[in-house]
């Protein structure tokens, strides 16, 4: 066995999409070699090229595309040149594509089983083996149960099941190369775990090719053998996965790095790195290197001459001086911000807080007696996978939702009403939010300018001049221009959205700033510059926030205390060094090894069975129980269990003694 | 490129949409009827209200192009000069229709709970009732007036805007810049109009559009039936129902040319109705 042909190669690929008549070019020049069996991860912020090259690949691009240069070829043959027979062969034996979101690339109307078993049709089995081969590729995901599995439609299953049927039907032709496009963005931590835990242990056992795509560079070097880094739609660096990421060769690629905000590293000690500017614009004429305009050590030289694709011991990168990204200046300014006294004023306190949706035998309880004080001038971070409450929480504090009889919240030690209309003035400037998507937050149809005088007005009841000052203020605060002032949400990129939804959340002072998944949606060199904003804002006005978010290290980086939900209720809360040292709750043990991260490949895995019950069938007892890998038979799912109080602060809910927590240190 | 789009917004829009041939046609035959009904009377070449008994009946012919019809008017003057009493109706009538039924949905959409549930089931009842009906009961009722034609239709057509409405004004409630507006205290008139109205408004212009076709549509019936422009006006309907007896006779211009005059108009206005609706899925 020694055939040494590519399973997939692009030769000297460019592509371009046709927008308004005009030309854009996505991809330019991209040479790259999956080998068989290896699996290649291609990486880049939004914009770079990175899924133009995957449907590139299954020559899938969309009606406007075109390759205008270059070959693709998979297993050896030009597939540019293939006739729609051949290429439909290629595509039912060869080449199969697992996508981002898995509920919308499965037919809602079909069982699993008739979806699974039309891969099997195509390829040609006899039909008295389809049902077979149909649980046998089920099981091969491992999914426990394929024949209950077979009968449901997608819409019954969980977003990580879903992924698994998919990712079963990819391989049941047995490919030679298999697409990855993004496919854990959409799930929690530790379902991403488990789909990629999947991944892995399906490579050893087939000999597919895989291109992995991803924007997340933890995952990327967890999966993957060899790394390509995009960047405006020209492969900057390529080189195993090893030498990427300890020892970067193009500017880019060490930016990338040092803006993920890492173990250890928290707002107290130094901002994050973040890589200025924009992406030029695709079809922008560029003379010299297309990294220049944002690299930090680019001269004269690679603003006027394009570098050469230079390779050395397997590791190629396009840049005039590869030894200078690894002695990359890291943006690093005296940390402006100091710790806070430990036990700073409550500014808000939760008591006893529920909130239930329905009534009589539909009584879903999403929050159940959550007790959180909030001190001024802290972060406090919340954690836990999504139907853990976090959103729900946030919209009671708020008063967009009336908590349950019972509740109780007080603002600066006044009873805070339920709804925000029954709050006063002052208390509902005080208690705003930053959403997690401001496409969603900001409305389409008005001017930046629009939203933040509004609000003033509203909520602080400024007019005319000091109102306008106020703008300025807010504007500059956030590092916004003049012009942005005019522009709809529509003209603004990603990141310059989310600024202007800050500045709209600071408009009115507020002591505390509930920020909802603020980066989400974000890059991760925008979402850098706008974690080091939050920060800085922090130490000028001693705001309070309350950060959701799944992405634990965000959480690390800007909480000094965090609270790990799971169904509706907190089952850990401490200091943030204290909880991510441990010991920990068994839950928490499980999502911050469920989280990859780099330099933490081999790391054992605390696995979690089964998926997350709904609220509607909470387990009795203690809720985790019935995933709990320390669960204790009789006691567990019987009795509620006790708070350990592990010392000043970091309390626990857990019936296991404290010598017995997990610790991942 | 986010420049680009800026200025782009609503010329951008236009622009695009006098790219599709349907919506070009369509802006044709309606800008035709409007001049006629604008200058109509200063363009024809005979008076077409003057009687000439000598006349009547006359087909086609280079002096008289539509022919003539029982009184010996001409019916190309009658035609053209025909336009102005629909073209004024139909489209206030539609207007009316608009407002009312987007008022009526935002509230709906917004609020939700048991006004939506009432409103809603209001908003059924009517649509069950058949729009001719309801007409000729208001009219009878009422007494016939060009007045009371465009309120009949106004009532009778903003429920379906309404339903139109609410189901946009659901999807916008979703979205977090109206609980962000709650959160600084807005008042529910802000909320509605100047929040989440202009971001409904592309539906609501494509179903004023399509309205506007079916109240040209229900005024030319009911003046064919007589309750709606009341004579001497030389209005289509009317012209149809007072002369449709005398096809039987071979008298065919004296129909045949302001029924085409309807149909032409009501199919311009979907041709343009059409265009919008596929600028907004584009």
């Amino acid at each position: 066995m020694t055939d040494t042909t590519p399973a997939l190669q692009f030769e000297n690929l460019s592509v371009a999409y046709r927008v308004k008549g005009v030309s854009r070019p996505v991809l330019a020049g991209v040479s790259l070699e999956i080998r068989k069996g290896e699996a290649y991860g291609l990486v880049g912020e939004s914009g770079c090229g990175k899924s133009t090259a995957a449907f590139a690949a299954l020559r899938y691009l969309p009606r406007n595309g075109a390759v205008t240069a270059g070959r693709i070829l998979i297993d050896g043959q030009d597939i540019g040149q293939m006739a729609p027979p051949a290429l439909r062969q290629l595509r039912r034996q060869s080449v199969a594509m697992v996508y981002q979101d898995p509920g919308k690339a499965l037919n809602p109307s079909l069982t699993i089983g008739r979806q699974v078993q039309e891969v099997f049709e195509l390829a040609g089995v006899p039909r008295a083996d389809w049902a077979a081969r149909t649980v046998e590729i089920l099981a091969k995901v491992q999914i426990s149960d394929p024949q209950l599995v077979m009968g449901r439609y997608p819409h019954q299953l969980s977003g990580g099941m879903q992924q698994r049927v998919a990712i079963a039907m990819a391989i049941a032709s047995n490919p030679t190369l298999l697409v990855l496009d993004e496919p854990t963005t959409g799930l929690d931590a530790t379902v991403e775990a488990e789909v990629l835990d999947l991944i892995q242990h399906l490579r050893r056992e087939l000999s597919t090719a895989i291109l992995f795509i991803s924007h997340n560079l933890a995952v990327i070097a967890r999966m993957c053998d060899r790394v390509g880094v995009l960047y405006a739609g020209r492969l900057v660096e390529e080189a195993p996965t090893a030498q990427i990421f300890n020892a970067p060769q193009h500017p880019y690629t060490a930016g990338l790095l040092s803006c993920l905000p890492q173990a250890g590293r928290s707002k107290d000690q130094a901002p994050l790195a973040t890589i200025p500017g924009f992406l030029p614009v695709p079809g922008e004429v560029i003379s010299g290197c297309v990294f220049a305009a944002r690299c930090a050590v680019a001269d004269d030289l690679c603003r006027s001459t394009e570098p050469a694709f230079r390779v050395a011991d397997g590791h190629a990168s396009k840049c005039h001086y590869p030894e200078r990204a690894g002695a990359l200046p890291v943006v690093a300014k005296a940390g402006a911000t100091l710790r806070m006294a430990e036990q700073a004023a409550a500014i808000l306190q939760i008591e006893n807080l529920s909130k239930s949706f329905g009534d009589g035998d539909q009584r879903q309880r999403v929050l159940r007696d959550i007790g959180i004080e909030l001190r001024k001038g802290e972060t406090l971070g919340l954690v836990g996978e999504s139907g853990s409450g976090k959103t729900t929480l946030a919209r009671c504090l708020l008063g967009l939702l009336q908590p349950d009889m019972g509740s109780e919240l007080k603002f600066a030690g006044e009873p805070l009403a339920g709804r925000t209309a029954a709050r006063t003035r002052d208390q509902v400037k005080s208690i705003q939010i930053v959403f997690q998507n401001p496409d969603s937050a900001l409305n389409r149809s008005h001017t930046v300018r629009r939203m933040l005088e509004r609000t003033i007005s509203l909520l602080v009841g400024l007019k005319g001049a000091a109102r306008e000052a106020r703008v300025q203020a807010l504007t500059q605060g956030v590092r916004l221009t003049e012009r942005h002032l005019a522009s709809m949400p529509r003209q603004l990129s990603g990141g310059l959205k989310q600024r202007v939804a800050i500045a709209r959340a600071f408009a009115s002072d507020p002591q505390v700033l509930i920020c909802d998944e603020p980066t989400s949606a974000l890059d991760v060199s925008v979402q850098a510059a706008i974690l080091n904003l939050l920060a800085d804002l922090q130490a000028e006005t001693q705001v309070s926030y309350i950060l959701i978010s799944h992405d634990l290290g965000v959480v690390r980086y800007l909480s000094d205390r965090i609270a790990v939900m799971y169904l509706g209720q907190v089952l850990e809360i401490g200091p943030a060094e204290t909880v991510f040292s441990g010991p920990h709750h068994p839950y928490t043990a499980a999502l911050l090894s469920s989280a990859p991260a780099i330099g933490d490949e081999g790391a054992e895995r605390v696995k979690l069975v089964g998926a997350l019950p709904t609220t509607a069938q909470r387990p009795t007892g203690c809720v985790f129980h019935t995933r709990c890998p320390q669960s204790i038979p009789g006691l567990c799912g019987s009795k509620a269990p006790p708070q350990i109080v592990l010392e000043a602060g970091h309390v626990i809910e857990c019936h296991l003694p404290a010598d017995a927590l997990p610790v991942r240190g | 490129m986010n420049t680009q789009t800026a200025a782009a917004g609503w010329r951008g829009d236009l622009r695009r949409l006098s790219r599709s041939a349907s919506f070009d046609i369509g802006v044709v035959i309606v800008l035709f009827w409007v001049a006629c009904a604008l200058f109509g009377p200063h363009l024809v070449p005979y008076d077409p209200f003057a009687d000439d008994l000598l006349n009547s009946l006359m087909p086609p012919s280079f002096a008289h192009w539509f022919g003539t019809d029982q009184l010996g008017r001409d019916v190309f003057s009658r035609v053209i000069v025909g336009a102005r009493d629909i073209l004024t109706v139909a489209p206030i009538a539609t207007v009316l229709s608009t407002i009312l039924g987007t008022a009526l949905g935002l509230t709906m959409g917004y609020f939700g709970g048991v006004i939506d549930e009432a409103l809603s089931r209001i908003v059924d009842a009517v649509l069950a009732l058949p729009t001719v009906i309801v007409a000729l009961l208001a009219l009878t009722a009422l007494g016939t007036s060009n007045i009371t034609v465009m309120v009949v239709i106004a009532f009778s057509f903003a429920p379906v805007i309404a339903r139109t409405v609410r189901s946009a004004v659901l999807a916008e409630r979703g979205f977090d810049y109206v609980a962000a507006a709650e959160l600084r205290r807005e008042n529910t008139f802000y909320i509605l109009f100047i929040e989440i109205l202009p971001n409904v408004l592309p539906p609501i212009l494509v179903e004023a559009t399509v309205r506007l076709g079916y109240a040209i549509f229900t005024v030319a019936t009911l003046s064919f039936i007589g309750f709606g422009i009341q004579p001497p006006s030389p209005d289509w309907g009317l012209s149809i129902s007072s002369n449709y007896g005398l096809i039987g006779g071979g008298f065919w211009w004296t129909v045949v040319f302001d029924g085409a005059a309807i149909a032409s108009l009501i199919i311009g206005i979907n041709l343009i109705a059409d265009g919008i609706e596929g600028l907004r899925h584009d």
